[in-house]
């Protein structure tokens, strides 16, 4: 239990566990989950499935800013990729058909990943600071989604697309059964072979990794391809939430939430060292407190009221100063004596 | 203590004034003390000797309450004390001055002996009182300094003897005197010497820190030597030469430089046929110019010179760190062109930079992970080491080296700067390199592991290894080195073999250079 409570991941967990039973003083059945049509319902399942699209894009976002890098442009990106998927779509005679929606969601996929290699590009060969280069495609981002769409809200009426979103799999939802399927080839990827150590080596020191012949540009450039391939994957399951395509307001601030899910997860903005699983508490975190507001009564537009608390409470325990104090209180033996000895 | 009667005097002495024993300080990761003591007699002088790092500072910083300690007691006047603060072991009678002195320059020589304890009538300072008590005291240290001068006038000399004279005020039993002498001249020292021999007489014990062995033997009654955090003895001045206080600070470090040294000296080298390394006319704008360079296998070739004079730019060069304009390399008579530092690890080259923090360690990765990265990184990232393979190279290197803490996944930020050394030239050994350059491999770190160091590279010599080794510490270069080159203004300005080449010659041939240009 101790080592529990020193490991990283305490405070992320104790802070959805306590937001959780929070829930259940006003809504007593919130942990209820039942069975209808062979599918899974509750407030639960809803948390996971909405948390879908965030924590897609939190994992890339987890690499990105484990190379000391941030991409503001993942909100863009995804907006771009339902543009992509649902025009195509609607433009096409056969609208409805499986074959369709296989084709267009390929197609807004690999425009996502085209984007990160731009992105990339910009970071990692010509050197421009993360913060601005992706501030580019921020901006142009949503004039280019809206220049896909012609403006318009673009509809799309696709059985298969929709399930994207909506669909059922073994009783889960597709949409998290998605996230998560990328959460485990990421943790896969990162740590059953060298590449997250190499990522976070580039990310504490990126002049020492490379003189050790680290390949640091190689490496950032990945991680913003796979960011954006992440965005892409985001952005079919929001249009296909509504089966449409909403250049001005899909996921608009989604870059904000992936980042505040990597910081409580405990992955410091500093760069280096990174958590996935912290990531992941931390989207579920995120997508929890969204549905406690409207439960306790208050308006979900003050949602953004909360989320600033909680950026403030997690700026403090990661300081070393409030660390400190924290550390004080909590009797645990200084790791200078328990070497003493 | 100084109106004391004689048998009171009597008592004190056979009472230590303080005396510390089994104290231990660690700092994450690193024993800055380990089970030290120091005892202090009234009336003496006491030396405390030992290199840079042996823990003499943190030693005194332990007894004035600076630093907290871990182990140990300090008793003082017969109690045992914990000091929280410098404040409280000044209130113990325990008086420290610093090499700075951290007195108000603008102030009287008086209100600074004064200064928080100014006599007062009528709830004004009483300024003719503290010119008066402020002279009294400066008189029978023997001082002939004006009370009502204000100190930043004098020299730095007196300044100190003012900031002495404020201690004894404080009617200090224990005054620390850490390095006072290292900004003075011999007849300020003489002068400094008598005050202390002037409080030595009232009954006062003096820790007197000092890297003059000549003032040491002068002044010092007793001696204690500290080595890498550790107590070695306590020694009797006027039974004690020279060399046994230079070897109990050095121990067995002085042998094996000695050793390494012979050793080096007996390493010979084939220098015929093909060099394992070749540069012709190799250089780069605004950082090195047009070097020649031959490294033959096993050779140890030492690159001597002032900063700035292309040491490092040359190493950066023949590692790929920066790319050359002009010139050509050949490995084994083979043309060789290095861009990145990863073709020339996948040529067999390992460098080693002189700026360990920013080029070298990445901070927050254990152990471990740090020791493993170059060959990690020229596995790729879809070949991990295997977990065996990197457990048993890890261990090997840490107890090949002597790495502490000995625990692999210990995070290399809380690692001492010789511990971090010896990961980074295990990173590179991992590799197996052919040829190995070493940027200044032994700045800032302790005689033990600099000697280490040095032992590991007359080895690798001699296993047939070409090493480049750079240090500005030129005694380091010529004891290791077969062949020396000599940089000067971004040029090789000589080359020669090592034999009975030493220190002043270098310095002659790096200064030489200058007359000639003139």
């Amino acid at each position: 239990m101790r080592s529990f409570t020193k490991s990283n991941l305490f405070w992320p967990v104790l802070g959805l566990v306590l937001l959780l039973l929070l829930n259940l003083t006003k809504t007593p059945d919130f942990f209820s989950i039942r069975v209808q049509d062979g599918h899974l319902y509750g407030s639960l399942i809803d948390i996971l499935r909405n948390s879908a699209p965030t924590l897609l894009i939190a994992l890339g976002m987890t690499l990105v800013i484990a190379t000391r890098g941030i991409d503001l442009s993942v909100g863009a990106v995804a907006a771009i990729s339902g543009a992509v998927a649902c025009t195509y779509m609607a433009g096409s005679p056969d609208e409805s058909t499986a074959g369709r929606a296989i084709v267009a969601m390929t197609m807004a996929v690999a425009v996502a990943v085209l984007l990160g290699v731009w992105n990339g590009f910009l970071v990692s060969v010509l050197g421009i600071q993360p913060i601005i280069a992706t501030l580019v495609l921020m901006t142009a981002g949503r004039g280019l989604a809206m220049l896909i769409t012609d403006g318009q809200i673009t509809t799309v009426n696709n059985s298969l697309f929709s399930k994207v979103s909506t669909g059922f799999v073994l009783g889960l939802p597709i949409a998290i059964l998605i996230a998560l399927a990328v959460f485990a080839i990421t943790a896969v990827l990162t740590r059953r072979t060298a590449l997250g150590m190499l990522i976070e080596a580039v990310g504490i020191n990126p002049e020492a990794s490379r003189l050790a012949g680290v390949r640091a540009r190689t490496i950032t450039w990945i991680v913003y391809v796979f960011v954006a391939f992440c965005a892409g994957i985001a952005g079919l399951m929001i249009a296909s939430n509504t089966n449409a395509a909403d250049a001005n307001a899909a996921g608009l601030f989604i870059e904000l939430d992936a980042i505040l899910a990597v910081v409580i997860g405990g992955t410091s903005l500093a760069g280096g060292r990174f958590s996935l699983t912290g990531t992941l508490i931390g989207a579920m975190f995120i997508q929890t407190l969204a549905t406690t507001i409207p439960t306790m009564g208050i308006p979900a537009e003050t949602n953004y009221l909360f989320k600033a608390v909680v950026v403030i409470v997690v700026c403090l325990l990661q300081s070393p100063k409030a660390r400190a104090v924290l550390a004080v209180r909590r009797p645990t033996p200084l790791l200078t004596k328990g070497s003493a000895a | 203590m100084i109106q004391m009667t004689a048998e009171a005097a009597q008592a004190t002495r056979t009472q230590p004034v303080v005396e510390m024993s089994g104290v231990s300080v660690s700092f994450p990761g690193v024993k800055a003390l380990q089970s030290v003591g120091l005892t202090l007699r009234a009336g003496e002088v006491h030396a405390l000797m030992g290199e840079n790092g042996a823990g003499k500072s943190t030693l005194i910083k332990a007894l004035t309450g600076v630093y907290s300690i871990d182990e140990g007691t300090i008793i003082v006047g017969g109690e045992p004390r914990t000091f929280h603060s410098p404040a409280e072991s000044q209130a113990a009678g325990i008086s420290t001055v610093y090499q700075e002195v951290n007195l108000c320059t603008n102030l009287t020589v008086a209100e600074n002996m004064l200064l928080g304890r100014e006599p007062r009538s009528l709830g004004r300072i009483d300024t003719r009182a503290m010119n008066r008590r402020a002279g009294e005291t400066l008189a029978r240290l023997g001082l002939d300094i004006d009370p009502k001068s204000q100190l930043g006038r004098h020299p730095i000399a007196i300044q100190q003897l003012v900031a002495i004279a404020r201690a004894v005020d404080i009617d200090a039993e224990l005054l620390i005197l850490d390095e006072p002498t290292s900004s003075l001249d011999a007849d300020e020292v003489a002068k400094l010497f008598e005050v202390m021999r002037t409080l030595r007489a009232e009954g006062v014990a003096i820790v007197f820190v000092s890297h003059f062995l000549e003032q040491v033997f002068e002044i010092s009654d007793r001696m204690t030597v500290l080595r890498n955090g550790q107590f070695v003895g306590e020694y009797v001045t006027a039974e004690t030469t020279q060399l046994q206080l230079v070897q109990a600070m050095i121990g067995r470090e002085l042998e094996t430089l000695e050793k390494i040294e012979q050793e080096a000296d007996e390493h010979t080298v084939k220098t015929q046929g093909a060099p394992l390394i070749e540069v012709i006319d190799l250089g780069r704008k605004g950082s090195v110019e047009a070097v020649d360079l031959k490294v033959f296998e096993g050779e140890v070739i030492g690159i001597a010179g002032l900063l700035g004079s292309g040491r490092t730019e040359l190493a950066r060069l023949l590692f790929g760190a920066d790319t050359p304009d002009h010139g050509d390399m050949r490995m084994r008579s083979k043309v060789t062109k290095l861009r990145t530092p990863r073709q020339a690890i996948d040529h067999k080259i390992a460098f080693s930079s002189e700026n360990r923090r920013s080029e070298g360690v990445i901070e927050d990765l254990s152990i471990a992970d740090n020791m493993v990265l170059a060959m990690q990184a020229s596995r790729g990232w879809l070949r991990p080491i295997p977990a065996r393979t990197k457990d048993r190279l890890v261990k090997k290197y840490i107890e090949a080296l002597d790495i502490r803490p000995a625990n692999p996944n210990a995070l290399m930020r809380n690692l001492s700067g010789g511990n971090q050394q010896k990961v980074l030239l295990a990173r590179w050994l991992i590799t197996e390199p052919e040829l190995l350059i070493l940027d200044e491999p032994t700045r800032g770190i302790d005689i033990g592991a600099k000697a280490q160091i040095q032992q590991l590279v007359a080895n690798l010599a001699k296993d047939g290894m070409s090493v480049v080794f750079i240090s500005a510490e030129l005694e380091e270069v010529l004891r290791l080195s077969d062949r020396l080159v000599v940089m000067r203004d971004r040029r090789k300005i000589d080359e020669r073999a090592n034999q009975d080449v030493t220190v002043s010659d270098v310095l002659e041939i790096i200064a030489g250079e200058v007359r000639n240009d003139a």
